[in-house]
């Protein structure tokens, strides 16, 4: 994939992954470069949170296996790839409701001790707003502010690779735009981006990649461009 | 959809969207801050005054007024009573560290206060002729205590609610049975049995010995020992829990999938606040033991677990001040109750407390409380133009002055009290489940039918009525706080 050889931020190699007998992934394969921002689409029952949670080691895959910067991380706890530079924004945001936003953040950096002043700052930069409600709690937080509380307190592990679960889901549509604005925002100071979405056309507008998976197998891949123009993909999501 | 819908409020204007797209019920939860400042008054600045007041100044302000007890009270009843409250406020402050910051439902909790006892009462009494110094034995059965809870904790694997619950119970068991056939392991005696061991030594520092007993009565030294405990438990768990491991658990409590993609070593980080809670409870077995000169397995049963969950609850689970708070007043109000003309005080008082909680200093107050007394007055007069007997049952202190309010008969029919009891009951779920007018309308008779089942029904009998006086303070606290004296209102997402 990498033109200078060096090996995949993420890969997902032949992942099979299970739900008791249920066959969920169906030898899924993926594969996202550094500094790259691709889009996983699918709908209902796809597979999207499966391959996320399969990412994460929430789940174990049976067969297949998931490397990061070409080590085999399939064996290896959650908490080893977030040290390794993934982080992600989980669907629904999921904060810490009764603590404050600065307490959130600092928990998103917990592997590394709590974070720096720079990560901090690093993250106010981004997201002015988090910076003004900081000593607030996230659960009085309106629903766009808690999407930059999520954001940030992902970025508060510095990954190399952030993973966003549905960022869409639940918001206003000109919320939808603006978060896809700090995504492209988010992507352009070099964090390469996984967005795992069912709103296909804000996704593919930022996306360079995207895959679409369907009922757990990969039916499409390729430019995000491309697919724009696929009319399978146009007939099924874009509705036009 | 139904997310952006204004969320149902009383007061209209709170759901009109103002601004923006971010309008709904965030918006409207964001302005629960705006609200509680804007109370108005002189009670708001009170609020807000204390709202300001240092932790560590109340901490101050309230051991200094525990110190100063045992100047003011020779009792060495009541001193002891105090002895017990400041190790029930240890026992509570482990548990709320369990329970209330951990999210465990530790249900063997009192297990490991009995592990503490029984490693001081094994490694310091005549039974077994060991005499280890205070100073060692007293950090050893903590670190014993919390080894012994991660090795409990650690077979349950995820350590996940129900299942911990139950390994936890099965624990506390375990334990108990132990300690009873504790005289015949392998033929060795270990614990004693169910006898216990009855010769401990008291606590002992560099040769010199903290008698339990002064001039008959009770030690002060142990009092004033148990407090610095107390605070030392208290202030280093305060920073346990303003560290990043006390948010950690936290955050695990609320959201453990968040948690754990946040990449926190969710198993591990349970299993410290598990093994650090056993570790206070078995701190507290030790200065328990020491003072109590034996130790029974019956010091362990489910009874003080409940009593103390019921301190952890009533306070505030996951409050360290409510904790404390908590077991403060339920271990002191089990002591009062048992006197009777304590316990009407106090039952009065609840009873005050409550309908002032509920209504807070407003009109509505005034026209219950008015009502109340008009409506006793007129029932009283009623009762006394039948027959002066019907309301001659009650003579001198506080029951003289209330017997011209309450009816309280020369002697009371059994059926009488029966249906006042029953219609009481009536009128406590009328008064909990109405709201506005109806509640106004109900409360006053509830009101008054309490105060006669109370003078007629409990007060003859003291032994029930303690821990139904209990029972009712937990149900008026629950409805008035539902978590507790102190403890946070809850912010829900979404």
């Amino acid at each position: 994939m990498s033109a200078n050889g060096a090996p995949p931020l993420l890969e997902l190699n032949a992942v099979d992954t299970y739900y008791g007998q249920i066959h969920i992934l169906q030898a899924l394969s993926i594969r996202i470069a550094a500094g790259e921002l691709v889009c996983l689409l699918g709908g209902n029952a796809s597979g999207k949170s499966t391959t996320l949670k399969t990412i994460l080691g929430i789940v174990q895959p049976r067969n297949g296996t998931v490397s990061i910067e070409g080590e085999d991380v399939t064996k290896r706890p959650t908490s080893y790839r977030i040290a390794r530079g993934l982080a992600i924004v989980p669907e629904n945001r999921r904060l810490f409701a009764p603590m404050t936003v600065l307490e959130n953040l600092e928990m998103g950096a917990y592997l590394r001790g709590g974070g720096s002043k720079e990560d901090f700052d690093r993250v106010y930069e981004l997201f002015p707003r988090v910076y003004e409600r900081r000593t607030q709690l996230a659960g009085t937080l309106s629903g766009g502010e808690q999407q930059m509380v999520a954001m940030g307190r992902a970025l508060m592990s510095r990954p190399r690779l952030l993973l966003m679960d549905e960022p869409s889901m639940g918001l206003a549509p000109i919320l939808v735009e603006r978060n896809f604005e700090i995504i492209k925002q988010v992507h352009e100071s070099g964090v390469a981006i996984l967005v795992v979405e069912q709103n296909a056309n804000v996704s593919l507008s930022i996306a360079d990649r995207g895959y679409v998976l369907s009922t757990g197998r990969l039916v499409l891949e390729g430019k995000a461009a491309e697919l724009r123009e696929n009319d399978d993909l146009r007939k099924a999501y874009l509705g036009h | 959809m139904s997310e952006w819908l204004p969320p149902e409020s009383e007061s209209p204007e709170e759901a009109v969207p103002t601004t923006g797209p971010a309008v709904g019920r965030d918006e409207w939860v964001a302005r629960e801050g705006e609200r509680r400042v804007s109370r108005a008054g002189w009670a708001g600045t009170v609020e807000e005054r204390l709202r300001r007041v240092p932790w560590w100044a109340w901490l101050m302000l309230f051991v200094a007024a525990g110190s100063l007890m045992p100047v003011f009270e020779s009792s060495g009843y009541v001193r002891l009573v105090g002895f017990n409250t400041v190790v029930y406020m240890m026992l509570a402050l482990g548990l709320n560290l369990v329970v209330g910051w951990g999210g465990l439902l530790d249900l063997g909790y009192i297990a490991f206060f009995g592990v503490g006892s029984y490693v001081y009462a094994i490694f310091d009494s005549a039974k077994f002729g060991y005499h280890v110094p205070s100073i060692l034995i007293i950090p050893a059965a903590t670190i014993v205590g919390a080894l012994v809870g991660l090795l409990v904790g650690l077979p349950s694997r995820r350590l996940s609610g129900d299942y911990l619950a139950i390994v936890t119970l099965f624990f506390l068991e375990l334990f108990e049975t132990v300690a009873t056939n504790g005289n015949q392991i392998f033929g060795h005696d270990i614990t004693g049995g169910s006898f216990g061991i009855s010769t401990v030594f008291p606590l002992s520092f560099a040769g010199h010995t903290l008698a339990v007993q002064h001039n008959g009565i009770f030690a002060v030294s142990y009092y004033y020992l148990a407090i610095v405990m107390f605070v030392i438990v208290y202030v280093s768990l305060f920073f346990v829990n303003n560290s990043r491991t006390g948010r950690a658990w936290r955050s695990l409590r609320e959201d453990p999938l968040a948690a754990e993609v946040m990449g926190m070593p969710v198993n591990w980080l349970k299993l410290t606040s598990f093994a650090t809670g056993a570790g206070v409870a078995a701190l507290a077995g030790t200065i328990s033991t020491a003072l109590n000169a034996s130790v029974y397995p019956l010091n362990f049963s489910p009874v003080v677990l409940i009593t103390l969950y019921a301190m952890v609850i009533l306070g505030g689970s996951g409050s360290q001040p409510g904790v404390v708070v908590g077991a403060f007043l339920v271990s002191v109000l089990l002591q009062v109750l048992q006197d009777p003309g304590q316990a009407r005080v106090l039952f009065y008082l609840v009873i005050v407390v409550g309908v002032i909680a509920a209504y807070r200093v407003s009109v509505r107050l005034a026209i219950v409380a008015a009502s109340t007394a008009v409506f006793g007055i007129a029932t009283h007069a009623i009762a006394a133009s039948f027959h002066h007997s019907w309301v001659d049952g009650a003579h001198g202190g506080l029951a003289g002055v209330l017997a011209n309010w309450v009816v309280v008969p020369e002697r009371l029919t059994p059926w009488v009290g029966q249906v006042a009891y029953l219609l009481l009951l009536v009128g406590m779920l009328c008064a909990t489940q109405l709201r506005g007018r109806l509640r106004l309308v109900t409360l006053p008779p509830t009101l008054y039918l309490a105060a006669f089942v109370w003078e007629n029904q409990m007060i003859p009998n003291p032994g029930p009525a303690r821990y139904i006086v209990l029972g009712l303070l937990l149900i008026v606290l629950m409805i008035v706080r539902p978590n507790g004296l102190l403890g946070e209102r809850r912010v829900e997402i979404n």
